[in-house]
């Protein structure tokens, strides 16, 4: 008797913990958890999980993060089967060309009426939303210029300057979307042409054309070449971790490009997908993003990160992304051509 | 062989036996295996390489399309010529060295043995990372080439022999390490000089491994893309073509059109593979003594004098980088710390990729090292199923010539179909250890063909009479003999698991980032001393592993070799 009481006792005592236990699991089962893929910088995620579960708890972001290129080509060659809900932070010339293959949720998040224009897609509802924006821009060594007694450049034409010769690094645009971007620019700003004379000038000073849209600025910072073509963000954290350049905004205008967030078709998490997407366009969102770029998606909000330049906003060229999208492969075609195909390496 | 089948002296197929089914059945299942793990994946590409971008049929367009490119032949050209290059330097340097360790007294062998590894320790950009901070235009010797820049050809070319140089003394030392005794105490009776003995004896008796390892080299320089495209400035080669149309562009179809052409060095090398296998003969049949190198002084200082250039550029190279994971910012703060080494200030996943890494390794070493030694072991002695071994052959030479981009998004478009069974695995770590596996299972295979061809088949046809049960055999003859290749395997597998990017790169997921991605993603965003760090750290756990197996070399030489000696 005392026996089955005992027995009885124990069952009740475990049932007591299984509950408990459960109880703790379903508290865990709430927050769902989402997939985001992303180019984000590696160090800026933890802020930005840490900012966007604060703001919706019900979501568990899990990172997929890569360069541009990568990330891109993953989403597309997974698009019969789609892995994630949600991409978060990748240029949004990509997430056009999502778009143009069916495979983003079309979904206006709520307040998306308070972006910039030209930060929606101006699909209704939208297909994407845009974040903040980056600009093409010259980062120069004044380090190795002082010692080369070299002058600073103040527009793109300068860049010709005889005295570059060997001493400038920029993208490869069939390698890096970085240097499609500003070379998709220049042609824009001076017309195709003045454009391909333009870059023809160049070349000649040209050291070498990278396959990394990165790691231009980090040459010239680290001194491997005098003069880098690449982002601003790149450029001003180099400068924040000692290096001596730089960041200097051509006067002609530079071309630029914007990270952008859309949900993935496919997603079997698409309520809470939308949760994280209505977060990414508030105006908390956008205090985080100006933690790291000046330019910013929110009307009436702009930021002053540290080593930025001023006035990026004003410099932004006029860019056409469908022409920059149907022009590609001519444009590509052309600028191997010129000078990836023929040009020794120096 | 054939006696091992046909105990009765009947007709092979007339009644098989057990073991001709067991053996047979191994072969077909690592078929299988194979089959799943890298042809469908490489057929899924191709099928891109005949579509356009919307996925229809469009027949050899792409091709046409590609051939008239003159870039094409300057690619291809480039390739070619940097990796005869290459190739003409490692193998004499791997080879007297192999040499020095199998055929000298020198002293401190396990010592070199151990340094002549490092380089597969490590990522492939830390060589890089050397590389720049020697010769760049900030190095400390730049200008060493006389004006040519570090970016390009030379750069290529020096790191793919640090690189390299590993992969084919591997192959060299296996093929040098096992050679019958008695060869050469009939040459030395019959008063033949040391020169003729290593033309008439030594170097056929190496031949096979030999070629296999001129084409390891050859293939791995070809297919590389991490060296071409860090330090390779615009010097374009095909491994960076696929890159451009890949991650540049996201033109699978081009992609898989410049993949294709990349195998050809591939198909090359297995009708060379072939050839030479006709003609090699068992080197060590069951009656042969193992050849013990006697001491020389004059020679023995001399290989030593080689061996020990050879560390020493290996060594500087690693510690040059080692340097620099420990400094503030190249090169205009060169004052020393450690806070490159707290990754979590660098990557939000810090510490953990290392973990997932080590996990990783594991895994693939240890599935790796079973699956090649046993498939080799099938393939090398079951009798008969002549079409289909051959063809198995040809499938384990493939992922050599796969260029890890290439390999890697075969993978998401075969394992990550709607219609795969399979497509559960994808991101997570199993994929990572099935395509690391895959990835690096030619030249583990080469080795442990090199080891089992040369075993006597007598081996088998004694048990057979004997009526022992192969697997006993293979358990209680096979695998003793050679164990030391086994872990030569497993420490193969393991380093090349801790340090691959190419492949994995489109295969892992939130929670499998693994330490190699991380050193990519550091470098990329500037962070180059974090990304040394991190490559140091991957390069000391790999040198622990090895330390461990030159440990456990010896004892168990000391335990299962001693039948070598007399």
């Amino acid at each position: 008797m005392t026996r089955t009481l005992n027995l009885a006792g124990r069952l009740a005592a475990g049932a007591v913990l299984l509950a408990g236990i459960g109880l703790a699991a379903t508290a865990e089962a709430q927050r769902t958890k989402i997939t985001v893929y992303t180019a984000l910088e590696s160090d800026q995620l933890a802020q930005f999980k840490q900012a966007a579960e604060a703001a919706v708890p019900s979501i568990d972001i899990s990172w997929v993060r890569d360069s541009t290129g990568v990330v891109t080509a993953r989403l597309l060659a997974e698009k019969d089967n789609p892995r994630a809900d949600v991409v978060w932070g990748l240029a949004a010339s990509s997430l056009a060309l999502f778009d143009a293959q069916g495979m983003l949720v079309p979904y206006t998040p709520k307040g998306a009426e308070n972006l910039k224009p030209v930060f929606r897609s101006g699909k209704n509802p939208e297909s994407w939303t845009g974040m903040d924006a980056f600009l093409s821009v010259v980062c120069f060594n004044t380090a190795e210029a002082a010692k080369g007694n070299k002058p600073k450049p103040a527009s793109w034409t300068d860049l010709t300057n005889p005295a570059y010769a060997g001493q400038i690094v920029m993208p490869n645009p069939a390698s890096s979307g970085t240097g499609y971007l500003t070379i998709a620019a220049w042609l824009q700003l001076m017309g195709e042409a003045k454009g391909w004379e333009f870059m023809d000038a160049v070349h000649k000073n040209v050291a070498v054309y990278t396959h990394s849209g990165s790691a231009p600025c980090v040459q010239a910072a680290k001194g491997e070449r005098l003069i880098g073509i690449g982002f601003d963000m790149r450029g001003a954290r180099e400068k924040s971790q000692g290096a001596p350049i730089d960041i200097i905004l051509p006067k002609e205008g530079a071309g630029w490009e914007m990270e952008a967030t859309g949900i993935v078709k496919g997603t079997k998490n698409l309520d809470a997908a939308k949760a994280l997407v209505d977060w990414t366009v508030t105006r908390g969102a956008n205090e985080m993003y100006g933690k790291w770029y000046a330019i910013l998606a929110h009307q009436g909000m702009s930021a002053a990160p540290p080593n930025y330049p001023a006035g990026a906003e004003a410099a932004m060229v006029k860019n056409d992304l469908a022409w920059m999208a149907n022009n590609r492969q001519k444009i590509l075609d052309e600028w191997t051509k010129r000078y990836d195909s023929k040009s020794a390496p120096r | 062989m054939s006696a091992a089948a046909a105990p009765a002296g009947g007709r092979r197929w007339a009644r098989p036996s057990l073991d001709a089914v067991v053996m047979g059945g191994g072969v077909v299942l690592l078929g299988a295996a194979l089959v799943l793990g890298i042809a469908l994946p490489l057929g899924y590409l191709l099928a891109k390489s005949f579509q356009n971008q919307d996925g229809q049929f469009i027949g050899l367009a792409n091709y046409i399309r590609y051939v008239t490119t003159p870039a094409l032949f300057l690619s291809a050209w480039n390739s070619v010529w940097v990796a005869a290059v290459a190739t003409l330097i490692v193998i004499p340097l791997a080879f007297v060295y192999a040499y020095a360790l199998t055929r000298s007294c020198m002293p401190f062998k396990g010592l070199f043995t151990a340094i002549a590894l490092v380089p597969i320790l490590a990522p492939s950009l830390l060589p890089a990372i050397s590389l720049i901070y020697l010769f760049g235009n900030q190095g400390m010797l730049k200008g060493a080439f006389g004006g040519q820049p570090i970016y390009g050809p030379i750069g290529i070319v020096i790191a793919q022999v640090f690189y390299c140089f590993p992969h084919a003394l591997m192959i060299l030392v296996t093929a040098l390490a096992t050679a019958d005794g008695r060869l050469y105490e009939a040459a030395t009776a019959l008063r033949a000089s040391r020169t003729r003995i290593f033309f008439t004896v030594t170097l056929p008796g190496v031949r096979y491994g030999l070629i296999s390892a001129i084409f390891v080299v050859f293939t791995l320089v070809v297919t590389d893309f991490g060296i071409a495209k860090v330090i390779g400035g615009q010097f374009n080669v095909l491994a960076t073509d696929v890159y451009k149309q890949v991650v540049g562009q996201q033109n699978f179809q081009m992609g898989a059109v410049v993949g294709m052409v990349l195998l050809i060095p591939a198909v090359l090398a297995f009708v060379a593979d072939r050839h030479a296998q006709r003609r090699q003969s068992a080197a060590l049949s069951a009656r042969a003594v193992p050849l013990v190198p006697q001491p020389e002084a004059g020679f023995d200082r001399a290989m030593l004098a080689f061996c020990a250039a050879v560390a020493a550029l290996l060594v500087g190279i690693v510690a040059v980088a080692a340097w620099g994971s420990l400094i503030r910012y190249w090169p205009y703060n060169l004052s020393l710390t450690l806070a490159n080494y707290d990754f979590e200030r660098f990557d939000a996943r810090g510490w953990e990729t290392y973990r997932n890494s080590l996990v990783m390794a594991t895994g693939a070493a240890t599935l790796g090292t079973a699956v090649v030694f046993v498939g080799a072991y099938f393939l090398e002695r079951t009798p008969g199923l002549g079409l289909l071994r051959a063809a198995v052959r040809l499938i384990a030479m493939l992922p050599l010539a796969v260029p890890g981009l290439v390999l890697g998004l075969g993978y998401i478009f075969f394992f990550n179909a709607k219609a795969n069974p399979l497509n559960v695995i994808y991101a997570t770590m199993t994929i990572l250890v099935i395509n690391t596996v895959v990835h690096f299972y030619t030249v583990c295979h080469l080795t442990a063909l090199t080891a089992i061809k040369q075993l006597d088949p007598e081996f088998e046809a004694v048990s057979a009479s004997l009526k022992v049960p192969i697997v006993r055999t293979f358990v209680r003859v096979t695998v003793p003999i050679c164990l030391p290749t086994i872990l030569d395997i497993f420490v193969y597998m393991f380093v090349n698991a801790m340090t691959t990017v190419s492949a994995v790169i489109f295969l892992y997921g939130a929670e499998s980032k693994v330490a190699s991605i991380s050193v990519v993603h550091m470098d990329e965003a500037g962070q180059t001393s974090a990304a040394a760090a991190m490559a140091m750290l991957i390069l000391v756990t790999s040198a622990g592993v090895k330390l461990l197996h030159v440990a456990a070399s010896s004892t168990i030489e000391r335990l299962t070799q001693a039948w070598r000696r007399r």
